[in-house]
């Protein structure tokens, strides 16, 4: 499971990132590391992005990067 | 050491959102110089520490300046950013005294990450904890004194907003330059390994370390923050807010207040009457200078000048807006909601506010393009931001549709919508070129917390933008307003050289020689030609060009007077072709002076007007060919062209992209630049008294010895001793 496909409200934490340099070192600097827990908090009115909440702090996440971050429940 | 007495250089550092330009602004007063950093259009800050010299102790004689750089804000110092670059080269190469790292206390975990980074850096570190008000009342308790003693630097708490704790940071910062520095014990963030590896052991001694040192609040309710999203990003009522907040904005600064002002700058200040032109006037009379020395000053300089200056009410007005909605928090929210819908031209979420603001003046929304911190985005919303027709095209407008169309109620919105399809289309043709399918940085944004700015900082904020409109106003668009004076005033008479009528004017002659090249517009009249070169110091001179063209010495606004003779000089079909061109194309000097500015790239700067001088005269083309051709039948060359243009226009717009023919991207460049850099530094034989603190000390002696890359800080593994042979120590010039 991805990032992208977890509902809203639901907490989960990282397993694995799959993405190039830059995308991984960014996520990585933001706090999603590998057993980060990440709570999906909403979705913008069209649907993407995504606003995540990571170590305290509030995080807008496109879905297409989204995808690449596996978690699990 | 002495260094009280020299001078002193801290440098700034912290997340964005934490309240470092706060905390800038308290510390240096209105002792800064604004500019930027070489290369890029990331700004750079510098200025005097306040109260300085009461410390130093050369008993006032020779106190040393404390020069405190704002470098910009940065989540890690990973080189991916142009920001992170800037102040990754800041401090490996300039290699400041002191760091000074700003680290917002309700947010301890994320804001550690960066101190981590820093503290291997083997640069003095002082923490000034920022925001304890806000977590003393959230009932958060930090013990500091622990987190000081964990982190080997000095902690103090500070209260950027509230100004409290500087006294005591500002004593800590310059005790901490003037002891010297002294290599602490090792330690160990990070083992060696993959970035993953990395981050992860990172943020795990953080973990452990904010564990240890923060007693959290004792209830976990929602934020305030939280329940205000919970309305203003709600899926219902997210646009309706967004549309309330714009049109409230444009009412303001737009239409009423911003209006009202404008006029009084126009009719008051460069008024006619008892306005500064009239008084020069006198002034110039009474002093016996000559008629064209009046003329430059009058009708050159200060009407030129004037034209730009008019608009510096409404433009501060929208700038005290903007700097409301940057600074409680609001703008992050806009980007999340519009991304989705300004992703698909190549634009981000905040493209939304400089097009907005760009229905009244383009300069202010050419500014407001900054706070897009992604290149490609950015750089295309410069692009096509002046698209929109500003308040100065207004009476243009009215001009066409009162002439031409009997006021038509369609016209002034069919310019709105040539606008916004010029950004769409533009943004779907461009964002394919090999120019912006390069850039892969990742839309990862934070949404801060809200709070209410101080109406000092917003001021302050305003009057820094508008100072450098102005400013601006005073130079470039003095010269080219002079320019266009003198090609409107001065021609080949029989007598020779001389002040002439327009109509015979050097100005004239450039018309005549240029008109050919809008014929096919059909619009290949000389005067046609003047008014766009004139509109191009201000969109509204065009109308009074037109007056001045037909022998009105005064026009009303919207050039009520010569409508018959443009309507018999023009068809419908030209007249809006001719709008279509003055809309679409290069804007006023005043705007294109921006533009150079905020691409701070001169390839970029031509690419830009070159690209709207070009999609200006396409469209006019296939507006007047096309319309030639349904409304007559007639068939001529143009015809074949404007066919050809749109066959080319759907083309660009449906093919796919382009591919990057580099092995790379960028960002991988700029990585093994700075890895280069980074392996300097710590080969300086100022640091060989140091104990490598950038990892594992058998490790680091490893990568010396081999000239390896130290792998801890930056996680790009082994480089060989070719990849580093980069020594001219230059900055690289991007």
């Amino acid at each position: 499971m991805t990032l992208a496909d977890v509902a809203i409200g639901t907490t989960v934490s990282v397993t694995d990132i799959v993405a190039d340099e830059v995308l991984k070192q960014r996520l990585l600097d933001m706090g999603i590391t590998d057993g980060a827990k990440i709570t999906v908090r909403r979705f913008a009115p069209l649907g993407d992005p995504v606003e995540i909440v990571v170590r305290g702090c509030a995080l807008v996440i496109r879905k297409e990067d989204a995808t690449h971050i596996k978690v699990k429940q | 050491m002495t260094q009280a007495a020299t001078n002193l250089r801290i440098a700034l550092v912290g997340n964005p959102n934490s309240g470092k330009t706060t905390l800038f602004n308290a510390l240096t007063g209105t002792h800064q110089f604004v500019g930027n950093w070489p290369g890029v259009t990331v700004e750079k800050k510098e200025g005097r520490l306040k109260g300085h010299q009461d410390h130093g102790g050369s008993g006032g004689s020779g106190a040393g300046n404390v020069t405190i750089t704002d470098l910009p804000g940065i989540y890690s110092l990973s080189p991916y950013s142009p920001e992170e670059i800037v102040a990754r080269d800041y401090l490996l190469n300039e290699r400041p005294d002191v760091i000074l790292n700003i680290v917002d206390g309700t947010n301890l975990e994320r804001n550690l990450y960066l101190t981590t980074q820093l503290t291997e850096l083997d640069i003095p570190v002082v923490v000034a904890l920022n925001r304890m008000d806000v977590v003393e009342r959230d009932g958060i308790v930090i013990d500091t004194a622990l987190l000081a003693a964990e982190l080997g630097c000095p902690v103090i708490e500070i209260s950027a907003l509230k100004q409290t704790g500087l006294d005591a940071l500002t004593a800590t910062l310059l005790e901490t330059a003037c002891v010297p520095h002294t290599p602490k014990p090792l330690q160990l963030h990070a083992p060696t390994g993959t970035a993953e590896d990395i981050a992860a052991a990172r943020y795990a001694y953080i973990d452990a370390l904010v564990d240890r040192c923060v007693a959290p609040a004792p209830t976990d309710r929602p934020s305030i923050s939280e329940r205000i999203d919970a309305i203003v990003t709600n899926r219902w009522l997210a646009f309706p807010i967004f549309a309330a907040v714009i049109f409230f904005i444009y009412f303001i600064s737009i239409t009423t207040v911003g209006a009202l002002l404008q006029e009084w700058v126009a009719d008051g200040l460069f008024g006619d009457e008892w306005g500064i032109p009239a008084l020069a006037a006198h002034l110039l009379a009474a002093l016996g200078v000559t008629t064209w020395l009046e003329s430059l000053v009058v009708d050159g300089i200060i009407a030129g000048v004037g034209a730009v200056l008019e608009f510096v009410p409404q433009i501060f007005m929208l700038f005290v807006f903007l700097a409301f909605l940057e600074s409680c928090g609001y703008m992050a929210r806009v980007a999340f909601i519009m991304d989705r819908l300004f992703r698909r031209f190549g634009l981000s979420g905040k493209s939304c506010i400089p097009i907005m603001i760009g229905t009244g003046c383009s300069v202010p929304a050419l500014m407001a393009s900054r706070t897009i911190e992604n290149e490609s985005n950015r750089r295309m919303t410069v692009m096509t931001t002046s698209f929109m027709p500003c308040s100065a095209k207004l009476p243009v407008i009215a001009l066409i549709s009162g002439a031409l169309f009997g006021g038509a109620w369609w016209v002034a919105p069919s310019a709105y919508f040539v606008g916004i399809a010029a950004i769409i289309c533009s943004g779907i043709i461009l964002k394919k070129t090999r120019l912006f399918s390069g850039d892969t940085t990742p839309f990862i944004m934070e949404l801060p917390d809200y709070h209410l700015p101080t109406a000092k900082a917003i001021l302050r904020s305003t009057w820094e933008r508008g100072w450098s409109f102005v400013k601006r106003a005073g130079t470039i668009i003095l010269l080219a307003a002079v320019a266009i004076w003198f090609g409107a005033n001065f021609g080949f008479t029989e007598d020779g050289f001389g002040m002439v009528a327009m109509s015979e004017s050097l100005l004239a002659m450039l018309g005549n020689a240029l008109a050919w090249i809008f014929a096919p517009l059909g619009w290949g009249d000389w005067r046609a030609t003047v008014a766009t070169l004139t509109g191009l110091v201000a969109k509204e001179n065009i109308v009074s060009t037109f007056g001045i063209l037909f022998n009105f010495s005064e026009v009303a606004e919207d050039g009520v007077e010569v409508w018959g003779y443009v309507a018999a000089n023009f068809t419908a079909l030209s007249a809006y072709s001719f709008l279509v061109f003055n809309l679409l194309c290069a804007p006023c000097f005043a705007a294109i002076a921006t533009i150079r500015r905020e691409m701070s790239n001169a390839k970029w700067f031509w690419f830009t007007i070159g690209y709207q001088g070009a999609f200006a005269y396409a469209m006019a083309l296939c507006v007047y060919q096309l319309g030639t051709l349904v409304s007559t039948g007639r068939f001529t060359l143009g015809t074949v062209a404007a066919l050809a243009l749109v066959a080319g226009f759907l083309y660009l717009l449906t093919r796919g992209t382009e591919e990057l023919t580099g092995e790379h991207p960028q960002h991988h460049q700029h990585g093994s630049d700075e890895l280069m850099r980074h392996d300097r530094a710590g080969d300086q034989p100022a640091d060989s008294t140091t104990e490598c603190r950038f990892q594992y000390e058998n490790q680091c002696h490893a990568c010396r010895h081999h000239n390896l890359m130290c792998p801890g800080l930056y996680s790009k593994g082994k480089r060989t001793a070719e990849d580093t042979g980069d020594d001219d120590g230059e900055p690289d010039e991007r």
